[in-house]
């Protein structure tokens, strides 16, 4: 009577090609271009309609030799795989066409002169790459310190309190200000005491400043939400004062997670050209002192040469294509840094 | 309470025998343990000897490790936690006023239910960090005189002195409960408490620390908590028993006394029928 359970034989079921799937997406792939060409019909549609197409085959095909179980299965992972194929698709047209753009214009001269007495061809953005790597180094600068012990203070000390609460909720409100409110912000402040008109590198910075703390906020908060209590207890049972825990033991035990939210905060700011415009204002020679004169910076330097071209405009092109092609490549410079640091000194192999 | 009457003349008794010629290193008088309203733990009365290992036995949710983190303050950092009572250390009561908790801690060090190393140092740092984090300035040769003691005294020495330099994570669970105890003796306490120090642990490891109890007791006082009958009835010389009437009701220390005596002969019924396995 028991055995009976034992002797029933495992369902078998068939299985299709290993090509099928793409045999399937090829066909229709296929299918998709050659009614594109015939027709001059929407690219898109007939993408989507291509991946429709495969979809159902693929479905009726499966379930006719596997069983309907397979079959949802091979229409789920087509799904996915297709989504993220399309997600991809502007990311990757984006950097084909900065690059083939940019690279015109990226050259020597590009890293080494100024736009200072230039008009058509030459010339550079040298003064533009130093007055980006300045304001956002100074606005770095002032925002991690103030992001971070801010987060201490809301994790470790004011945990449940009231101002604690009102300081979460505003720091969440102050992660969507749009950044020209920033700008003008930073600019009126400055106004106050230099009066109307002032354009400084510093103005700029607190700006970027403002922008930066509340995403350096909520990253320190998340992890240091996420160490273990245990550590921090562990460091008290040896007579450690908090303070010192938090210094020695919590801060290093998050420093990976920190770093990239820093990170995140400069690559979000470092490409601002809203706020720069109103504070920092336009120049084309280099300025190094972000106390004194105006500053240029790299994306309203691409924004001032697709704005306003000389005659003939595809030299003012090519260098505004240039330095959006530098932007992403510092972008990408300080992505690289910051997973050498935090493999190097954040080890954030965090237990439990 | 009636049922509670003959725990409190036992605990009367068994301070008076213990008396002569014993030094008590903590006495604790009518403490209560509260965690915001709710009272956790009620009215313990306790003398725990120096240079013995006390073990305290009990339920879970019997407020057990509730009491132990009181002995070092460390019940107060729970949000809303707070005692009523009096604890003394070598005469010194704790709970003080003017008595720093940290100053306490570096007293009465802790090790805890599951092996928690710094995961950022090394096994060399993990043991020094409570020397490196308190002391303002120390000549490398003392601390390593430090770490090879402490990390000898824990029975660690010969399996980590050529990996000193990497992380503590790496090591076994066993090995990582004793670089918890190594890091914990390494300051030097008076007391160390365990709360439940081999819970997380294979037989093998567990008896590895029960051995490490053994010896350790001749320089430091022990406090462990554990749930494990053979743990306390092996590794201690006295034995605290806690119980609850029920769910939600206060915890509170039913019998204390010599081990042996707890484990063969209680005065009390429930004691009895804890350590014989017929409940809890």
């Amino acid at each position: 009577m028991t055995a009976v359970g034992y002797t029933t034989k495992l369902p078998r079921s068939g299985t299709v090609p290993r090509w099928a799937p793409w045999l399937t997406y090829g066909a229709a792939t296929a299918l998709a271009v050659i009614l594109s060409r015939a027709t001059g019909a929407n690219v898109a549609l007939l993408v989507v309609a291509a991946i429709l197409l495969a979809g159902a085959t693929i479905y009726v095909w499966s379930r006719a030799v596997e069983g309907s179980r397979r079959a949802t299965d091979r229409v789920a992972t087509l799904a996915v795989t297709s989504t993220f194929a399309i997600a991809m698709v502007p990311l990757v047209s984006l950097l084909v066409t900065v690059i083939r753009r940019g690279s015109d214009r990226f050259d020597v001269a590009f890293f080494t002169e100024s736009l200072r007495n230039v008009v058509g061809d030459g010339g550079g953005a040298v003064h533009a790459i130093i007055g980006t790597l300045v304001i956002t180094g100074l606005a770095t600068f002032m925002a991690v310190p103030i992001g971070i012990l801010t987060a201490v203070y809301l994790r470790e000390y004011g945990a449940g309190r009231r101002l604690a609460t009102a300081v979460t909720f505003f720091v969440d409100v102050m992660t969507g200000i749009p950044s020209i409110v920033a700008g003008l912000f930073a600019y009126a402040l400055f106004a106050l005491f230099l009066g109307p008109g002032v354009r400084l590198g510093i103005v700029g910075a607190a700006a970027l400043t403002v922008l930066m703390i509340p995403i350096v906020v909520r990253a320190t908060e998340e992890m240091l939400r996420i160490v273990p209590n245990s550590l921090r207890e562990a460091a008290y049972a040896l007579g450690v004062p908090k303070w010192k825990t938090i210094v020695r033991v919590v801060l290093p035990t998050a420093l990976g997670g920190i770093i990239t939210g820093v990170m995140l905060a400069i690559a979000r700011v470092v490409g601002e050209t809203a706020p720069l415009l109103v504070t920092t204002g336009v120049i084309t020679s280099t300025n190094w002192n972000p106390f004194e004169g105006r500053m240029m910076n790299l994306s309203v330097f691409a924004y001032f040469q697709y704005k306003t071209p000389g005659v003939p405009p595809e030299p003012y092109f090519a260098r505004a294509w240039a330095a959006a092609l530098t932007l992403i490549i510092i972008v990408l410079f300080l992505y690289f840094v910051a997973r050498l640091v935090s493999l190097r000194w954040g080890r954030t192999e965090i237990q439990r | 309470m009636a049922t509670r009457t003959p725990s409190e003349q036992t605990n009367e008794e068994a301070q008076q025998g213990m008396e002569v010629g014993r030094e008590a290193c903590i006495e604790v008088s009518d403490l209560n343990l509260y965690y915001g309203s709710f009272l956790a733990v009620q009215d313990v009365n306790m003398r725990i000897e120096r240079f013995k290992a006390t073990a305290l036995i009990g339920a879970s949710g019997c407020g057990k490790s509730t009491f132990l983190r009181s002995l070092n303050r460390m019940h107060e950092l729970v949000p809303g936690a707070r005692a009523e009572g009096r604890v003394t250390l070598d005469g010194d009561d704790i709970y003080a006023a003017n008595i720093d908790p940290v100053s306490i801690r570096r007293k009465v060090g802790m090790v805890f239910q599951a092996p928690n190393p710094f995961p950022t140092m090394s096994i060399y740092d993990n043991v020094a960090a409570g020397l490196k984090l308190n002391t303002r300035r120390i000549k490398k040769g003392d601390l390593d005189t430090v770490v090879e003691r402490s990390l000898r005294g824990a029975n660690l020495w010969d399996e980590v002195k050529n990996r000193l330099g990497k992380s503590g994570s790496g090591l076994s669970g066993g090995q990582q409960q004793r670089l918890c105890i190594a890091r914990a003796i390494a300051v030097e306490p008076e007391v160390l408490l365990m709360d439940e120090p081999a819970s997380a642990l294979d037989p093998i490891s567990t008896l590895a620390i029960e051995d490490l109890v053994q010896e350790l007791k001749q320089d430091y006082t022990i406090v462990i908590v554990t749930h494990n009958m053979q743990q306390a009835s092996r590794a201690s010389d006295t034995t605290g028993f806690f119980n609850i009437e029920a769910a939600g009701e206060p915890g509170h220390l039913v019998e204390m006394g010599p081990t042996e005596k707890i484990f063969t002969n209680p005065d009390n019924k429930a004691t009895e029928d804890y350590v014989s396995g017929r409940f809890g």
